[in-house]
């Protein structure tokens, strides 16, 4: 086959009654009163969810806002090593590293503060933290909220999910 | 009550009561725009304010939309011209509630012994009066756009300008049908015209005598209400908002209103031209008469009803139509809406001046 001529399917020339649009027109009325009728009988059908209070499921693997995981005894698994904040490419991760009350534990996180309004959601920082303390599988994303302080969340907040 | 106070008490009554009911309408319209949209779109609308943890299905969205525009900041644009600017909204919502006045709403009622007509003013230039108010809209739009000193709105007012005038004279030629086979440009009189049967079956409404009128006339009207497929002057998606991009707050409303008024008065018009107005199909004053010769009498109070409710019924349906058609089909591209108006109604406009006539001369011999 030569290169260089594609037959590209066109729209038929309409015929008499089509080109005077008025039956076309009707037929189109016809088609959106069956969709208002519709969604009006079945109220469930609609598409669109009522968001804040109906939430989509998402899928398993998707990477939605931080959780720090504890051990058993209830304080943070995390050692305050900042491999998460130096793997972070925005540079959202702010850790103050104190000395653990714990013997078997060299540190632990006095602040461990997440800027929401600057991560990128690319989960680096679950890949980097070498004891599993990090994870985004909360299933959800950022909420809004009406202040920027209101979203930098912090160690408790992170905790807490 | 004397004379000169009960006809001032009736005048006064009766512009209360219709403009009540215009006023009334736009409000409901909005919200049934907004909702119609979104059921027509597979969404829901609005659905979220609420008096006190009652929704109603978005009722209350047209209060809340009021109260928004009242508490917004009047605002003008340092390029505005400041008086043209401020005018324009007034010459948009005037014009559009004007026309309410020449509609009959039912047939004349008895009031302590006088007859009162259910219409503001039975003027004897009756539809003319219409046009010439309806000919004063295009200033509000040309006016905003000019006023407003940015170029989008500008843009907007040539073509509303341009495309006005254009349906006006379809418009007022569709119509020339209507007034010939009956005989007047009086509304009450077209509207008792309408009473009789056509061929002893059909109802002799304006949409069977004149059908290609009808058609010719619904769409001037959308065109002159600017309403899809003819908001080229809002025109979205290229010119921002057309006509009112610069507007906020109060003035913004009203120019909302005024396109609402449009659709109401648009639906009142249609109505009581090409679909006998008042007129209950084989109702006459003392009861149902079918063509078949059956009839049901029906004390006058119920006949009255059901003529103020076959109006409103039909009032409803049109403001409806323009909502449906609204979300139905696109909006036309601006050189096909000038060779639609210049080059297709127009000539079928005077072919159906031609063909009444003719026939009328023919049927006369």
């Amino acid at each position: 086959m030569t290169i260089g001529i594609k037959k590209v399917a066109r729209p038929r020339e309409m015929s008499f009654p089509e080109s005077l649009y008025l039956v076309e027109i009707v037929k189109g009325l016809g088609v959106t009163m069956g969709h208002m009728l519709g969604n009006i009988v079945r109220q469930e059908g609609i598409k669109t969810i009522e968001y804040p209070e109906v939430r989509r499921r998402m899928p398993p693997r998707f990477r939605g806002k931080h959780r720090l995981m504890k051990r058993e005894n209830g304080s943070p698994r995390c050692v305050a090593c900042y491999c998460c904040a130096t793997a972070c490419p925005a540079k959202c991760i702010t850790i103050v590293a104190g000395e653990s009350p714990d013997p078997a534990v060299e540190k632990y996180p006095v602040r461990f503060d997440i800027d929401m309004l600057r991560c990128v959601f690319c989960g680096m920082c679950v890949e980097a933290c070498p004891c599993d303390a990090i994870r985004m599988d909360t299933g959800w994303f950022t909420p809004p909220d009406d202040t920027r302080e209101k979203l930098i969340f912090t160690i408790d907040m992170l905790l807490e999910k | 009550m004397s004379g000169p106070l009960f006809d001032l008490t009736v005048a006064i009554a009766r512009i209360a009561v219709f403009f009540a009911f215009c006023f009334g309408l736009v409000v409901v319209m909005t919200w049934v725009e907004r909702k119609g949209a979104a059921y027509i779109q597979d969404r829901r609308g609005p659905n979220r304010a609420d008096i006190l943890g009652v929704r109603a299905w978005g009722l209350f969205h047209p209060l809340a939309d009021a109260l928004k525009f009242l508490f917004k900041e009047d605002f003008i644009p340092d390029n505005a011209h400041r008086l043209f600017y401020q005018l324009a909204p007034m010459f948009s919502l005037a014009p559009a509630i004007l026309g309410i006045a020449i509609i009959p709403f039912g047939p004349d009622v008895t009031v302590l012994g006088r007859k009162v007509a259910l219409q503001i003013a039975d003027l004897n230039v009756g539809i003319l009066y219409l046009f010439a108010v309806s000919g004063m809209t295009v200033y509000g739009v040309v006016l905003a756009g000019w006023a407003s000193g940015s170029k989008y709105p500008l843009l907007g007012g040539l073509r509303s300008s341009a495309q006005m005038l254009s349906y006006e004279v379809s418009m007022g030629l569709s119509l020339m049908g209507i007034f010939m086979v009956f005989e007047s440009v009086r509304m009450s009189q077209i509207v008792t015209g309408q009473g009789g049967l056509l061929f002893g079956v059909l109802p002799k409404w304006g949409v069977f005598v004149q059908p290609l009128g009808f058609i010719l006339f619904l769409v001037a009207q959308y065109a002159e209400a600017n309403r899809t497929p003819f908001d080229l002057p809002e025109g979205e998606s290229e010119l921002v908002a057309g006509y009112h991009t610069e507007y906020g707050s109060f003035k913004f409303s009203m120019f909302m209103m005024a396109e609402y008024l449009h659709m109401v008065v648009g639906a009142a018009v249609v109505a009581t031209l090409f679909f006998g107005g008042w007129q209950f199909p084989y109702l006459a004053d003392a009861g149902f008469l079918f063509p078949g010769g059956a009839a049901v009498t029906l004390p006058p109070a119920a006949v009255f009803l059901l003529r103020i409710g076959a109006f409103v019924a039909k009032v409803l349906f049109f403001a409806w139509l323009y909502v449906w058609v609204r979300w139905t089909i696109p909006r036309f591209r601006y050189d096909q809406v000038m060779r639609l108006g210049w080059k297709v109604m127009l000539p079928l406009a005077l072919l159906n001046i031609f063909a009444t006539g003719l026939i009328m001369l023919l049927l006369k011999k």
